[in-house]
């Protein structure tokens, strides 16, 4: 059964490739075809750099959006202070680049006749496979929170309707309400995200609805930057944010949609706004493709972002196993390049260099207010680690400082989209 | 600083099998971890946890360093009659936390 059904494939997946080179007679024979999944910074970015590196090779996105919306400063949307739509990117100058953007779900994976399935049922064959698909919130992890029960509690895990969910119940919510956040154990998407976010909202609380307060259930004791998000609740926001951290009973275990309540090993939460965060894996298509493991994640490696699991296939951004890196925009950015870099060295057979990654993370508590941690990562006995020690803003320092980090954040943001997007 | 935490069901029927949780904090130095100028770092871990129902031991855990900071001991017993669990957490340098908690069976 299993052999038909391998050979079957094999066969279905040799008809389409011819299909594809007799229905594209421009190409030349030697034009290399990489195909990228995923339109997120890490895709992208990775699309961009390989047309750059090497303009004669056939670079092909499959991304079903056709307008990008970013989580980094997303949650400055929740808190009011910006419009969803200066978070969003088409894909148009990728296009004007040379890249062809499939607007099309990817569906299947088949790695020994290396082809592409979308979801329209056509076939894309490539060389090299580039997975960049981000997180999936895992459905199946906590008890009572799935899909539907996300369009009452939002995640707002993945930027777009789900931001805009949060944002309008905050906005409805009485005053002397609970927002109540949920955050799962490592690792997930931009670990320091759940405390800028629970910072903001207590911002727009503090001016719109001053009675209220901000719960943080929480799956970890530490989290990055805490000194400094703790001093500045302290002072910004005294009385408003409450934590109970990992060995205080604070990891979320369940949650009841009908009721609005989180529970954790040691209490039941009732929440005015509930905003779960679930625990998280790579994308579905990295599992469709068989280069996600147990853990729902990819390990690579990290000298060639070269999935351990699926031959001529790499996996950048949220979805891989990178070791000391923080899964973030940043990171994603970083190992787009590093990884179209070397796809470049392995195809004309030349030994990939190893590559230097920065990493940078702003964290914004109010307007005029943010700080930031940098890091600087190497490949070393097969995994990613800091090389040197990061540099995180002090954490005694007076607000000129803050202000300043403020705008170094919004201009990290400008560079990293026009570098991504165009 | 300790402190406990405990989840045990206010009420149960006659004969349910209920979970209790417990929740210690404590630091759980193993005494194999030295400081940056080579010392070795004393041992400090909770050595036992014992719960009572109604004055009945039902469980027990003798806990070693290999066991990682607060421990979270769950467990489950029957719910036979009404009345008192004690928790007791002992452990080296004379550590000794108690907790109770009142269950009513119908």
């Amino acid at each position: 059964m299993n052999a038909l059904q391998t050979r079957r494939n094999v066969v279905r997946g040799l008809a389409a490739a011819a299909a594809l080179t007799l229905a594209s007679p421009s190409f030349a024979q030697s034009a290399a075809r990489v195909v990228v999944i995923g339109g997120g910074f890490g895709g992208a970015s990775c699309a961009r750099a390989l047309r750059r590196i090497d303009p004669a090779l056939q670079v092909t996105l499959i991304e079903p959006n056709r307008v990008f919306t970013a989580c980094p400063f997303s949650n400055e949307v929740i808190a009011g202070l910006r419009e969803l739509k200066s978070q969003q990117f088409t894909y148009d100058r990728i296009i004007a680049e040379g890249v062809t953007v499939i607007a099309q779900a990817a569906t299947r994976i088949d790695p020994s006749t290396r082809t592409v399935g979308l979801a329209d049922g056509t076939t894309l064959g490539y060389d090299r496979l580039v997975l960049a698909p981000g997180i999936d919130l895992r459905f199946d992890a906590l008890p009572g929170y799935d899909e539907a029960a996300s369009t009452k509690m939002p995640h707002a895990w993945k930027a777009g309707e789900q931001t805009a969910l949060l944002r309008r119940q905050l906005e409805a919510m009485e005053d002397g309400g609970t927002v109540v956040l949920a955050v799962p154990a490592s690792p997930s998407r931009c670990p320091p995200a759940p405390y800028e976010r629970a910072s903001l909202i207590a911002h727009y609380l503090k001016a719109n609805k001053p009675r209220s307060k901000v719960l943080i259930l929480d799956a970890k004791d530490a989290f990055p930057q805490q000194r400094l998000f703790e001093n500045a609740w302290k002072e910004l926001y005294p009385g408003m944010i409450e934590r109970i951290a990992l060995s205080q009973g604070g990891r979320v275990v369940s949650v009841d949609p009908a009721t609005n309540t989180i529970v954790t090993d040691f209490g039941n939460y009732p929440a005015k706004v509930a905003n779960v965060i679930p625990p998280q894996k790579a994308g579905r298509i990295a599992e469709i493709a068989g280069a996600a493991d147990h853990t729902g994640w990819c390990p690579i490696d990290p000298v060639t972002f070269a999935s351990k699991l699926v031959p001529d296939v790499h996996v950048i951004g949220d979805a891989c196993i990178a070791g000391g890196i923080p899964k973030s925009a940043s990171a994603a950015n970083a190992e787009a390049k590093a990884c179209a870099t070397a796809i470049i060295s392995l195809m004309a057979g030349k030994s990939p260099e190893t590559p230097r990654l920065n990493g940078a993370c702003y964290n914004t508590v109010a307007p005029g207010y943010a700080f930031s941690l940098s890091g600087l990562y190497q490949p070393k006995d097969g995994q990613f680690v800091e090389v040197e020690a990061n540099v995180t803003s002090p954490v005694d320092a007076p607000r000129e400082v803050r202000q300043r980090e403020a705008d170094t954040a919004q201009a990290w943001f400008k560079t990293i989209t026009v570098d991504a997007f165009g | 600083m300790a402190s406990a935490l405990i989840n045990v069901p206010a009420k149960a029927k006659r004969g349910e099998i209920i979970e209790i949780k417990t929740l210690m904090s404590h630091i759980m130095e193993t005494g194999y971890r030295r400081t940056a100028t080579g010392e070795l770092i004393p041992r400090n871990i909770i050595t036992s946890f014992s719960c009572r129902y109604n004055g009945a031991e039902i469980f027990r855990a003798d806990l070693f360093p290999a066991i990682a900071a607060n421990p979270f001991i769950t467990f489950f017993t029957v719910a036979t009659e009404s009345g008192k669990f004690d928790f007791d957490w002992i452990g080296d340098n004379g550590f000794a936390e108690s907790a109770s908690a009142l269950i009513t069976v119908e």
